[in-house]
């Protein structure tokens, strides 16, 4: 039996806490914020980012790190929007197939490098990260994809409800209980912390590393595909630029959550947690009538308080920060 | 280490057997590798210059302008603050650290700049606002780097967040305008009437960061602690002052930039150089600099700001978009390293 003591020392619980907490002080401050309607934008708006932080996660659990999602996004997105207005008469599920899949190719290419070639991983993603970016402006050629060229049913099914809520949150829903069952009752989950806790003993013990990786960061592409139609749909408008800088926000999420950069530490729980933490304070601040200016600021503030605090239990392991050096990192991957 | 890894070439001490009779010791130890032209040639830095070589030559050959020696300097506004910003970040990364920072830490920095000027602070003076700016924002990474032991990578991620939001609040939707002309004199002036002055400076810190890192005790401890930081730290190197100190080093040459930066532009806006981290790290990496830390020259950095200078020009005056310089990097960025992997083959049971 776990102690209720012992249950509070748990990250996940103290950021539920704090969640909880922030929302009342928010609600005390400005009593429109705790009304249904409220909060249930507050849920629509952290969707997106929930989604995308839970495979970051799995990423970071491997001791890596995907810059490139924010670009995949986009990219896959801006596919989406120009299957879609070109050929209008298309079924909205061949389009999502078309976003998921490319973001999937995409998400490969970065996982065959890191895996295979046994690339660093943050400079892998740095790089794929601006071709990414430049292939959005290449096959859009620099224009934009809006409200009036996409099909009704393209813009309109994120909001769309099904028993009430919208499909967007019955798609996080989806994918936080998937990535759940995956981080904790398949192998592939497992493994994955095997390899971030001790990679050569991962490799020992004959697990597939490269295979792993592949496939992990083809996921981080395929969900970041599927954002990228949900993204554009949602605000209707699919340009070069969008979601610019969101993967640092993704990656604050995680960190936030409890995910060490290290490797080997992160749970699907802390995640959406630190995810919903970053939604909200997004969303209380309009409420709040603070200036939108302060956005940045506070996330960044609100960044290092959780590093310092994650940074309590686990000093010496969190000392590592990059790649494995040399022929330490060779072995550890050699065998796999 | 086998010759062609580019830690290898860079591996402060070689151990070599010689003739047992010669010494007293079984080994001599060289401070240096000795040079050999298959050493030289297998050099990142000797690829990295042929590659500039084919750039200068199929611009001059396809393009009529690109050898106009005007032309050329006017051309090294481009990348002239960003390399200067790289060149601390290269020292950062060889000591295993990161500072994703830079971009926040230089708008924050002009912003202190427009706030000093606009309360009427001499225009010299504005130089040193930057770079006192740009040593606070640095100092706040190191020490949360050495203090709390915490990654660099998930620090500067935060603190990017946090100087770009202080700038983006003190400006609101204004912008700082009417800079003193002493500062469009360093951001846009030239010496001679040619040699834009920005560039002038990139050249002297490149070479006094070159002597510093290669040529002086404290470079080969930066070195040392980018191999083996605990074997540095029980050999004597005060590491964490080290580290601290390239934050702060990073910091300054972030607020130098914007001095220069914001002369060149006349202008603070929200906007002033989003996305620059991630440019200056490509830099770097593309430079040879290992990001495990450990390896990397001055000149290795120096010829990659060269080479991506030399494509963005060339694609600049062939009336390419600015966007298609972004894939071009990203693709050589990771043909580079790939093909340096796959040239050291796959990596083998030690």
């Amino acid at each position: 039996m776990i102690k209720p003591a012992d249950w509070f020392r748990q990250r996940e619980a103290l950021l539920a806490v704090m969640v909880v907490v922030l929302v009342l002080l928010v609600g005390l401050r400005a009593p429109v914020f705790l009304t249904t309607a409220s909060l249930a934008n507050l849920l629509t708006d952290s969707t997106l980012l929930v989604i995308l932080a839970l495979t970051q996660m799995l990423v970071i659990v491997t001791r890596g790190i995907d810059l490139s999602v924010a670009s995949n996004l986009a990219l896959s997105g801006m596919v989406a929007a120009m299957l879609a207005s070109n050929n209008p008469a298309l079924p909205l599920p061949l389009v999502m197939l078309a976003a998921a899949g490319t973001g999937l190719a995409l998400g490969l290419v970065n996982g065959g490098l890191i895996g295979y070639l046994a690339l660093p991983p943050i400079v892998v993603t740095l790089g794929t990260m601006s071709v990414y970016r430049g292939l959005v402006f290449v096959i859009s050629g620099g224009a934009w994809v809006s409200a009036h060229q996409m099909p009704a049913n393209f813009i309109g099914f994120p909001l769309q409800r099904l028993f009430g809520l919208p499909h967007l949150v019955w798609i996080a829903l989806g994918v936080v209980l998937a990535m759940a069952f995956l981080a904790r009752h398949t192998r592939f989950g497992r493994d994955l912390y095997a390899i971030g806790n001790a990679p050569q003993c991962a490799a020992y013990i004959g697990i597939p590393t490269a295979r792993r990786l592949l496939w992990t960061y083809g996921l981080s592409g395929m969900v970041a595909g599927l954002c990228g139609y949900l993204w554009v749909a949602r605000y209707a408008v699919a340009y070069t630029e969008i979601a610019y800088g969101f993967e640092f926000t993704v990656i604050a999420a995680c960190v936030i959550g409890g995910a060490s950069i290290a490797g080997g530490v992160g749970s699907v729980l802390g995640t959406v947690l630190g995810a919903l933490f970053l939604s909200v304070i997004g969303n209380a601040l309009p409420v709040l009538q603070v200036s939108p200016f302060w956005q940045s600021a506070l996330t960044g503030a609100v960044i290092l308080v959780a590093v310092l605090l994650n940074a309590g239990g686990n000093r010496k392991r969190s000392r590592q920060i990059l790649p494995l050096h040399g022929t330490e990192r060779n072995a550890a991957r050699s065998a796999a | 280490m086998n010759a062609t890894t580019i830690a290898g070439v860079e591996t402060p001490i070689d151990t070599k057997t010689v003739n047992q009779s010669s010494h007293t010791s079984r080994y001599t130890i060289l401070d240096r590798q000795r040079p050999s032209l298959r050493h030289v040639l297998a050099r990142w830095e000797t690829l990295l210059a042929l590659l500039l070589l084919a750039v200068f030559v199929a611009g001059g050959v396809t393009l009529e302008h690109f050898l106009d020696p005007y032309n050329l300097l006017d051309g090294t506004v481009n990348f002239s603050e960003k390399a200067l910003i790289a060149l601390p970040m290269a020292l950062l990364i060889i000591c295993r650290e990161i500072d994703i920072s830079v971009a926040g830490t230089l708008a924050l920095s002009s912003v202190a700049m427009g706030l000093a000027h606009t309360a009427g602070m001499p225009a010299e003076a504005l130089l040193f606002v930057a770079i006192g700016t740009g040593l606070a924002c640095g100092w706040l990474n190191g020490f949360l780097v050495t203090r709390f032991m915490l990654p660099s990578i998930v620090v500067t991620i935060g603190t990017i967040a946090l100087y770009r939001g202080l700038a983006s609040v003190a400006l609101g939707d204004q912008a700082f305008t009417n800079y003193p002309q002493l500062m469009a004199d360093w951001g846009q002036g030239t010496f001679f009437g040619v040699v834009p002055r920005a560039f002038v400076i990139l050249l002297g810190f490149a070479l006094l960061f070159a002597v510093v890192l290669h040529a002086t005790t404290a470079g080969r401890r930066i070195y040392a602690i980018g191999n083996n930081p605990d074997a540095a730290r029980f050999s004597g190197i005060a590491v964490d002052r080290y580290r601290l100190g390239l934050f702060m080093l990073t910091g300054a040459m972030a607020g130098l930039a914007a001095f220069l930066l914001t002369g060149r532009i006349g202008s603070t806006r929200p906007n002033i150089a989003t996305g620059w981290e991630l440019e200056i790290i490509t830099m770097v990496i593309l430079g040879g600099v290992s990001i495990a830390g450990g390896a990397g020259t001055i000149g290795g950095v120096l010829l990659a700001v060269l080479t991506m200078g030399a494509v963005t020009y060339g694609l600049a005056l062939a009336n390419v978009p600015g966007i298609y310089m972004t894939i071009v990097v990203g693709v050589l960025l990771l043909a580079t390293i790939a093909l340096s992997r796959l040239l050291r083959g796959k990596p083998t049971r030690h």
